[in-house]
């Protein structure tokens, strides 16, 4: 057993209004810079959608994540043996057009338009060129459901539903879509780690944030071709690769990130989970139907004594051991089995972690009326308006047997407040719901306070990072005395 | 011959003067950008601005340029191999032809790239006077080179008799022009072009043939890097102990 601290996130999508605040956040603290402009480190999707960049999720057109050639994991982009022939000109490689080119409008025509009869207009200029240009595409061009026939159409999920569903699922009556924010996924397997050639991607060891070194980064682009999610960036200025850093600079003062400091829906989560870091490479092994389960256990119990043990053997402090004791993210996850990772598929063991949206589902059976209580309890799942089979291949890894566990343990949780709060409900049916639903009435009462009563605390239980200890141990004191603060202080200014 | 002695002088001045000249920019310039700007070491891509014609330009020209730069250096380095393979015709044809082949694919390529910089308005700001020198002074390399190969073939038979001496004896501080002045113009130029690359290199962005990741295929799939020695931290007794990879 290798015991590893990692930083993981837990998104509560039941919460998320999409007000894109997390977006801007990030935006204005890290992406504000040249050669940025078309970097969302954190960007919201309305689901169904094709996303940024379009359609990430269609691993046959983008290459990205792992895929298993004789019981061997291997990227599906360049690893090893096709680094070389690729070095030159990467196939996999996204460019900027299935991004967007980032503009600004030029506002000074604005101000100095002579007087006349029509309206002065602010034309767009790109932020590439400086030129005039039409916006084809935007970060979020279909932002709830719009442009549907274009966008929503070709969201690679809805290659899991029947022609039916995927019809019905677009008529009028029954549209429905939800929000699904994106950031690195900080993964334990990254794809994006093992297809540098440099070695400038690197998993921290104390708390398992995935960074690139700017320094050894000389622009080999195999990161943004190998990473199934797309969250690394290409910064055309620099010429080096960017990427969600979880703002570690705020979590080693004790912060949370910008984006889930900032997220008004509180739908974010953040705490340290434990995890056997032996067991890595035989968890993305297995079959993408057991993946969720593997995963899961390779997580471990923070309070049981081996596992203290051995993370104590492994460097990590006390006060980390009892951040993961208290971590949102581990309850989510693990006593409660109700947050799922996206795309478990892909192979790169995502550390963010998705409860599954109810709203949709449960929002209205097809010609009923809104019930509550039915015979079937748990009654609409199958005619759920966003179908099972839709959810499943996001977070479910193409299995629907970890999002309905996710979803009626929701379900019971909400009709269980209903008796407590309204009362309108019949007890003996909540306490039959609950049971089925392998949960009790105290589960159900901590779910529904840390979802809906958490505090800034409950939320974020960060780590103390002992970055004193780190730089104690990097830097003799007396060798440095007098010097001007520690590594990289010059601006990063692009090579000739 | 009026102004022989100026061309005599010119001849010192650009085959045994301006080689060192341009071998110490090398090693001068390339080692203190890397100490102290090594941020700026990079390959500075632009295939995410253009990813189409990209591969029509850049495959063809660093195929070619590798295997042709690798022709020289063999020469260089080893010139009786290439005279003993040379002493059979057929062999000394087939040895020819593919290097001009390369040679052409090289030509291709860099044509094919130089058109994809001027007609793409998103390269333009990522386009830098000093990659359009650079643009410049490998056209001219390669045309000469090819224009050798061409009209004054059998190349790497009399590279490893005349040139190879002259770059060792280079190497050896003892420069004997001897062997180059003699040399038609073509050949001259291209020796003065390679100098000249040698001594512009440090400051374009050609350093990233200084930083090919050959190491990848043999280094460990993931990479962790650890602030501090994990196993050592918690331990009383621990002396501090510099940052380690595992």
């Amino acid at each position: 057993m290798d015991v590893r601290s990692q930083i993981s996130m837990v998104f509560h999508l039941d919460k998320c209004i999409g007000c894109h605040t997390c977006s801007i956040a990030c935006k204005n603290v890290w992406t504000d810079r040249k050669g940025t402009e078309y970097m969302w480190w954190n960007n919201v999707e309305t689901k169904p959608g094709t996303g940024y960049p379009t359609k990430w999720e269609d691993q046959e057109e983008y290459r990205g994540g792992w895929e298993k050639k004789d019981g061997k994991l291997r990227l599906k982009s360049t690893g090893r043996g096709r680094i070389v022939p690729n070095i030159f000109h990467n196939p996999s490689l996204p460019s900027m057009d299935d991004y967007y080119e980032p503009w600004t409008y030029k506002y000074d025509e604005l101000f100095n338009a002579p007087e006349g009869d029509d309206q002065p207009t602010a034309r767009p200029i790109s932020k590439v060129t400086g030129e005039y240009m039409d916006i084809e595409a935007g970060p979020n061009w279909d932002d709830d459901l719009g442009g549907s026939p274009v966008y929503a159409e070709n969201d690679p999920n809805l290659d899991a539903l029947t022609p039916q569903e995927r019809e019905q699922m677009f008529s009028i009556e029954r549209l429905v879509f939800f929000y699904f924010p994106r950031i690195c996924n900080h993964c334990l397997n990254p794809a994006c780690v093992a297809s540098c050639p440099s070695g400038a991607l690197y998993k921290r060891g104390e708390d398992g944030i995935v960074l690139i070194d700017q320094k050894v980064c000389r622009a080999w682009r195999s990161c943004v071709a190998a990473c199934p999610y797309k969250k690394t960036y290409f910064n055309w200025q620099t010429g080096k690769s960017e990427k969600c850093i979880l703002c570690f600079p705020r979590l080693e003062t004790g912060q949370a990130p910008a984006c889930f400091h900032s997220c008004v829906g509180r739908i974010r989560y953040l705490g340290v989970l434990l995890y056997d870091a032996e067991r890595i490479e035989e968890v993305a092994n297995k079959p993408p139907e057991e993946m969720i389960d593997a995963q899961r256990d390779m997580i471990l119990d923070p309070r049981d004594p081996e596992v203290i043990r051995g993370a104590r053997e492994n460097g990590l402090h006390d006060s980390v051991i009892e951040a993961a004791q208290k971590s949102p993210v581990y309850k989510y996850v693990k006593d409660w089995g109700i947050a799922l990772p996206p795309h478990i598929e892909f192979g790169t063991l995502p550390m963010l972690f998705y409860v599954p949206p109810l709203l949709p589902v449960m929002a209205k059976r097809d010609g009923d009326n809104v019930e509550s209580v039915s015979d079937d309890l748990f009654h609409g799942f199958e005619q759920a308006r966003a179908p099972l089979d839709y959810l499943s291949s996001l977070l479910g890894g193409g299995n629907t047997g970890k999002l309905v566990y996710a979803l009626r343990k929701q379900m019971a949780v909400r009709m269980h407040r209903r008796l407590k709060t309204v009362g309108d409900v019949d007890a003996e049916v909540v306490e039959r719901m609950l049971r089925e639903a392998d949960t009790t009435p105290e589960e159900a009462d901590a779910i529904y306070d840390l979802t809906a009563l958490c505090t800034f605390e409950d939320r974020f239980v960060i780590p103390p990072a002992h970055r004193e200890e780190a730089i104690e141990m990097m830097k003799d004191p007396q060798e440095h005395r007098q010097s001007a603060g520690f590594g990289f202080v010059s601006g990063p200014e692009r090579g000739l | 011959m009026p102004g022989s002695d100026q061309f005599a002088y010119l001849d010192i001045l650009l085959f045994a003067v301006f080689p060192y000249v341009a071998m110490i920019l090398f090693f001068v310039v390339t080692i203190q950008r890397y100490r102290k700007q090594s941020f700026s070491y990079s390959s500075l891509s632009s295939q995410f601005l253009e990813n189409k014609e990209h591969f029509w330009g850049m495959v063809p020209f660093h195929y070619g340029i590798l295997v042709v730069i690798l022709g020289h250096i063999v020469a260089f380095l080893v010139p009786r191999s290439i005279l003993w393979w040379n002493s059979v015709p057929a062999r000394l044809y087939i040895l020819e032809v593919s290097a001009l082949i390369f040679g052409i694919l090289t030509l291709i390529g860099l044509v094919s790239l130089v058109i994809r910089r001027l007609k793409t308005p998103k390269l333009r700001p990522v386009t830098t006077i000093a990659d359009w020198i650079l643009y410049a002074m490998l056209l001219v390399q390669v045309v000469t080179g090819l224009g050798i190969a061409t009209m004054h073939t059998w190349g790497s038979s009399w590279f490893a008799s005349t040139l190879s001496p002259y770059l060792w004896s280079l190497v050896k501080l003892s420069p004997d022009i001897t062997y180059v002045t003699p040399l038609p113009a073509l050949v001259k130029w291209h020796i003065v072009g390679n100098f000249a690359l040698i001594a512009f290199f440090p400051f374009t962005r050609l350093v990233h043939i200084l930083v090919v990741p050959n190491m990848y295929l043999w280094r460990k799939t993931q990479v962790v890097r650890w602030n501090w020695n994990r196993r050592e931290i918690r331990k009383a007794d621990s002396t501090p102990a510099r940052r380690t990879r595992a």
